[in-house]
């Protein structure tokens, strides 16, 4: 079976015509793990014995005449959203045997269809990153090239795709963590609007940021697995209430160009401009637009996601769950149980977030940003009235070795092009379009597409353009 | 504004963390790099009036209460102490020791 090619539509047509069972493609994908996962490390557990047994099941349905859309389709899941029964550590220490107590809500709606779970996926710990190199558990390798990072946080999901290792994945994105990686990887992956998808089991790292989001090899199947997993719900309060999600046809867009300078390598930038000229050729008008407040997304998220993950992550305290310490006092039991179970970007995280809320210093950080944030909100409804869509590259560089970011500020940089959009809530998404070379080898590059709230149509239709060459 | 003096081990105490002698080091580096790369948005004009228009109170019905218990065992299997169904800490409150 050639997993290569294969996508979730050409999958279900195949198994609804019985050319294999489920079973076969989900051991094709274990068979394919097992050959390659030593030198990718996406996977942080392959769960071989149920997953057969998933398929099993998804034959029964599919036999049955009730397959639905994605019964039988092997999926791997970011290790921070949580299946009831199975481990779920954000690749942390201090999680490390923590099993869930409940279904994400994202799981209910997969399981449902009768999917088949392959493993969880390395990510950086708490999603908190750029490389997937802050995971307690080593980094995971690009599959283009094992000494480059493969993006993050969620690149154990985005390199099981890219690999063929999995035939789609679910990533969480708080500030780039399903695009970049995606680009990395040359695989789709999406970001919703904000309270499209319930975040309801989806360990919290910033609240106002995090979305769950597919990573896929086309827009069509993003596009199935988005439709499965978002809708409204009651266990999340800031779920959005039902409605379409649409898209516009006027086939305008945006390029914020003043903004592209920020150190971008000047390949990189030649296949952003080429993607481009691609789309003006399939009848796009591309127009310059203004986002003066945009230079400010990437501080503005620098202190709004530390101080939302420092108030978050207060709960693993050692008493409820996870890894405890055991000392004199209570006091002692959080503070112990905490520095040996959080790796150093989560301390690091923590203490920032709790200076920028301190009291003397929450009015000029964190009040500040959260002002400037909506300034750059207003700025992006501003262009979305002239315009369908933004388009930005998803990463000013290509990936990089593994190690060679060792400094924080410099891998805080690498997020600049994506952030803002977790900043407003606008849906956005990677696309796979063209490459750059790095000591002889091919590296993908990703050209993002970001969208009015709700306008994941649009990023669908674009997609499908880019995608047709 | 002026750069701020970060007493590192101070705000470790806040955070209930504890840190190494050898990883303070390095935190007082890094920290106020940092803080001073992120204070670029003190010179973002602000004036324009917060908006938040996505903002709602949401509630849910208070209506089919599950079972007193249901869930119990499960949410204590996660606990790292337990007595009965009790979750076990250390003492909160204590007398001070003469």
């Amino acid at each position: 079976m050639d997993l290569s090619k294969l996508t979730i539509a050409q999958a279900r047509k195949d198994l609804d015509a019985k050319n294999y069972f489920a079973l076969e493609l989900t051991n094709a994908y274990l068979e394919n793990i097992r050959a390659k996962d030593k030198d990718i490390h996406a996977y942080l557990e392959v769960w071989e014995a149920s997953a057969r047994e998933e398929a099993k099941k998804a034959d029964e349905m599919i036999a049955a005449g009730k397959s639905k859309l994605l019964t039988g389709i092997p999926l791997a899941i970011k290790d921070n959203i949580l299946i009831d029964g199975r481990i779920a550590s954000s690749a942390s220490k201090i999680l490390e045997k923590y099993r869930a107590s409940y279904d994400a809500t994202v799981i209910t709606k997969l399981k449902e269809q009768g999917v088949v779970f392959l493993g969880r996926t390395n990510m950086d710990e708490f999603a908190l990153g750029s490389s997937t190199e802050n995971s307690a558990y080593g980094p995971t390798h690009n599959p283009h090239d094992p000494s480059r990072v493969p993006g993050g946080t969620s690149g154990g999901s985005a390199a099981a795709v890219a690999a063929d290792m999995a035939l789609a994945a679910l990533g969480s994105d708080t500030g780039g963590s399903i695009r970049q990686p995606a680009a990395f990887c040359g695989v789709i992956g999406m970001k919703p609007t904000y309270g499209e998808v319930s975040r309801f089991g989806l360990m919290a790292a910033a609240s106002s940021l995090d979305q769950i989001g597919p990573i896929t090899k086309t827009i069509e199947d993003a596009s199935t697995i988005f439709n499965t997993i978002r809708g409204h719900d009651t266990k999340d309060s800031t779920s959005l209430p039902d409605a379409e999600v649409t898209a516009t046809t006027s086939k305008k867009i945006g390029v914020p160009r003043a903004f592209l300078k920020e150190g971008m390598e000047p390949d990189m930038l030649a296949a952003f401009e080429a993607t481009l000229e691609q789309l003006k050729k399939a009848g796009y008008s591309i127009v310059d637009i203004e986002l003066p407040a945009l230079r400010y997304a990437l501080p503005v998220y620098y202190i709004i996601n530390p101080a939302e993950v420092s108030t978050n992550l207060a709960r693993y305290d050692g008493i409820r769950y996870g890894l405890s310490v055991d000392a004199p006092t209570i006091g002692e039991v959080y503070a112990k149980s905490k520095a040996a179970g959080f790796g150093p970007e989560t301390r690091r995280r923590v203490l920032v977030g709790t200076f920028v809320l301190s009291s003397g210093y929450a009015d000029a950080y964190y009040r500040k940003a959260r002002t400037v944030r909506e300034v750059i909100r207003a700025d992006f409804q501003k262009a979305f009235a002239s315009v369908d869509a933004i388009a930005l590259p998803v990463s000013p560089t290509a990936p990089w070795k593994i190690g060679d970011k060792a400094d924080p500020l410099s891998l805080y940089a690498a997020d600049i092009f994506t952030v803002s959009l977790n900043l407003t809530g606008s849906p956005g998404i990677s696309v796979p379009s063209g490459s750059v070379v790095r000591d002889g080898k091919q590296l993908p590059v990703g050209f993002q597409i970001i969208a009015p709230h709700r306008g994941e149509e649009t990023l669908f239709a674009i997609g499908a353009d880019i995608e047709k060459k | 504004m002026a750069e701020p003096k970060v007493d590192i081990k101070a705000l470790a105490e806040l955070a209930r963390l504890e840190v190494s002698d050898a990883e303070l080091a390095k935190l007082e580096k890094e920290i106020p790099d940092i803080l001073h790369f992120v204070e670029q948005i003190q010179k973002a004009s602000g004036d324009a009036a917060p908006t938040s228009p996505e903002l709602r109170n949401v509630m849910r019905a208070d209506e089919n209460p599950h079972e007193t218990g249901k869930y119990t065992d499960k949410l204590l299997e996660a606990a790292p102490k337990r007595e009965g169904d009790r979750i076990v800490v250390q003492q909160v409150v204590s007398r001070k020791q003469k």
